[in-house]
């Protein structure tokens, strides 16, 4: 007999620690369809799905918030992309002094808590005289998307054998080609994964947006005000379980792109 | 003749390293030949060269005539069997095959057709649509092959291809690729350490050592006539005499070599040893034995003729015309 069972207090221990962990989220879908909208009650007195119809038509206070989050994750999605690919792909080719530094820098924003990346953005702009704007906190969030893009990059780039670039220079196509045939197919799935994780990270982005956005808000900041006030609390539950469903299937997505995938890595041997 | 391959005092330093120093060589259209040495000794830098992945850091190697200083890899007519094979993971057999005239942009359905014509060269009909993860090695590397030779080169390099195949299939892929060359008149340009692979399938080979050329010859000229004790050991571990030695068997004082092969072991001669081990080989045993001067040499006694035992004093004998006398001595 085998035993690929852990002993039973370990077991119960680990299904705890996920219970006190997601537990949370269910309450929030729980909250998005209570009737009591003052106070977060429990149990809730009543179901009911009205809040949905609520945020849908009589609360325009939700849309630009969710437009301007929307946009600001686009963007830095698209400057991640390319930036830390470039980045990835020089690192992974190149030799030279002070790469390991390099790489530490290029590392350092997912490092760094967010308050001291937002302190530093918002004195920056101060001293440079830049206003508030969406492209301020574009920056804000391009620093962090930059690094999960790269490491997604890297890693595929190290599994990838470097012979088969050479391979399709020795066969006669340009740098553009090898780009396009080869090292593309190759890295897709890699740099949809990157992308899809910067963007989710990016749109629910608390803490170095406060310091960037000045006057406006993004959606989690929107959230965040509403759940001060008193009234149609339930509201803020609805759009948070809206958040949650839209980012889950990009992250899950992500997961199941970049999982085993040994077949796209290397050849030979 | 016609050189497909020449390089005119070519060097290729890596800092303080020598990989390639000043080597001169001049490849023959339509030959097999192996560059030989051991790991390090710069053969694959110099295949590197001609497929243009190095640059020379001096001197001049010229493709036809044609100086290709210059000149990227990818515009150079030549093309390289890898050593790992590196087929492109994400396409399969038939697309890896037509990889070359897609990308100078022949139609789909006359390069796929060209790309099946090269896989039944290679006897991979039928193996167009799986992907390269579903090949054994020795398909794969046919596949490599068909890729290189689809796009018709002028000279075909095979780096080490054959080193991770099992014997038994390296054999038989040495037969296929001695026969394909001579079918196809390519010039080969093949990259070994095996020096068996390189004796039994080149027209000529080059030895390397520390980024030279320590010989350059036909198989034989080499096996027989080593210029240097190094080329001597490395080619056939070869018996390296020093010159006292080679006098007290006759010859003059200088380094020599002598082939275990054509040493034979008598009662009585002007050298004598004492037997230190016995290897049995199946065609024959290799008696190791040490000389009262104490140089080592291995003798090749054939199958079916009488060993001595291990410890015994035997004596030495040998075909005069078997000593060669080495003029680069060390």
């Amino acid at each position: 007999m085998r035993s690929d069972r852990g002993p039973l207090s370990l077991r119960l221990a680990a299904i705890g620690g996920l219970l006190f962990l997601h537990l949370p989220i269910l309450l929030i879908f729980l909250y998005a369809f209570t009737t009591e909208e003052k106070s977060y009650q429990f149990p809730p007195p009543g179901l009911t799905t009205k809040w949905f119809g609520v945020a849908l038509w009589e609360r325009p206070d939700i849309w630009p918030p969710l437009l301007l989050s929307l946009k600001v994750a686009a963007i830095s999605t698209a400057l991640a992309l390319i930036l830390g690919t470039l980045a990835a792909a020089a690192m992974s080719r190149a030799r030279f002094f002070g790469r390991d530094q390099v790489t530490l820098l290029i590392l350092l924003p997912i490092a760094l808590p967010g308050v001291i990346t937002g302190m530093s953005l918002r004195s920056a702009f101060g001293i440079l005289d830049i206003p508030f704007s969406t492209w301020t906190i574009v920056l804000g969030h391009a620093t962090f998307c930059i690094v999960i893009v790269y490491n997604n990059a890297v890693a595929r780039l190290r599994r990838l054998s470097g012979g088969i670039l050479e391979a399709s220079a020795d066969l006669g196509a340009n740098g553009f080609q090898t780009f396009r045939h080869v090292l593309l197919p190759n890295m897709g799935s890699a740099l949809l994964a990157g992308g899809m994780l910067a963007f989710a990270l990016s749109f629910d982005e608390v803490i170095v947006t406060t310091f960037t956005a000045g006057q406006q808000s993004t959606l989690p900041i929107w959230m965040l005000n509403e759940l001060v006030r008193p009234r149609q609390r339930p509201v803020t539950n609805v759009v948070a379980v809206v958040v949650f469903c839209a980012t889950f299937v990009p992250i899950l997505a992500a997961f199941y792109l970049t999982r085993g995938g040994s077949e796209t890595a290397g050849s030979g041997k | 003749m016609t050189v497909a391959v020449e390089f005119h005092s070519v060097s290729r330093h890596f800092g303080p390293i020598r990989a390639v120093d000043g080597v001169d060589l001049a490849i023959e259209e339509g030959s097999f030949f192996a560059m030989l040495g051991p790991s390090g000794s710069g053969k694959t830098t110099c295949l590197r060269l001609i497929s243009g992945f190095e640059k020379p850091s001096s001197g001049t190697i010229r493709i036809f005539g044609e100086d290709v200083s210059d000149t990227p890899p990818n515009r150079r007519n030549v093309n390289t069997v890898f050593q790992d094979y590196a087929l492109f993971p994400h396409m399969n057999v038939r697309d890896n095959v037509a990889y070359g005239l897609m990308v100078k942009g022949m139609r789909r359905t006359e390069r796929l057709a060209q790309a099946e014509e090269m896989l039944a060269l290679v006897k991979l009909e039928g193996y167009g649509d799986r992907k390269p993860a579903q090949l054994s090695g020795g398909q794969r590397q046919r596949v490599a092959l068909a890729r290189a030779l689809v796009n018709r080169p002028r000279v075909l390099l095979l780096d080490e291809p054959l080193g991770a195949l099992d014997l038994k299939l390296r054999e038989a892929m040495q037969d296929e690729l001695k026969a394909l060359q001579i079918r196809l008149g390519l010039t080969f340009v093949f990259v070994t350490h095996d020096q068996h692979e390189a004796l039994s399938m080149a027209d000529r080979l080059a030895v390397f050592n520390e980024g030279k050329i320590a010989q350059i010859g036909t198989p034989q000229e080499i096996y027989d006539r080593p210029r240097t004790r190094f080329v001597a050991d490395f080619v056939g571990s070869s018996n390296v005499l020093p010159p006292a030695l080679t006098r007290a068997l006759g010859g003059p004082e200088a380094w020599s070599s002598l082939r275990p092969e054509a040493v034979r072991l008598v009662g009585a001669g002007p050298v004598t040893g004492t037997v230190t081990a016995l290897r049995y080989l199946g065609s024959g045993t290799r008696v190791m034995l040490d000389t009262d001067d104490g140089t080592g040499i291995a003798a090749l006694v054939p199958a079916g003729q009488p060993l001595p035992e291990e410890g015994a004093r035997v004596a030495l004998a040998f075909d005069p015309a078997a000593l060669h006398v080495m003029e680069g001595a060390p």
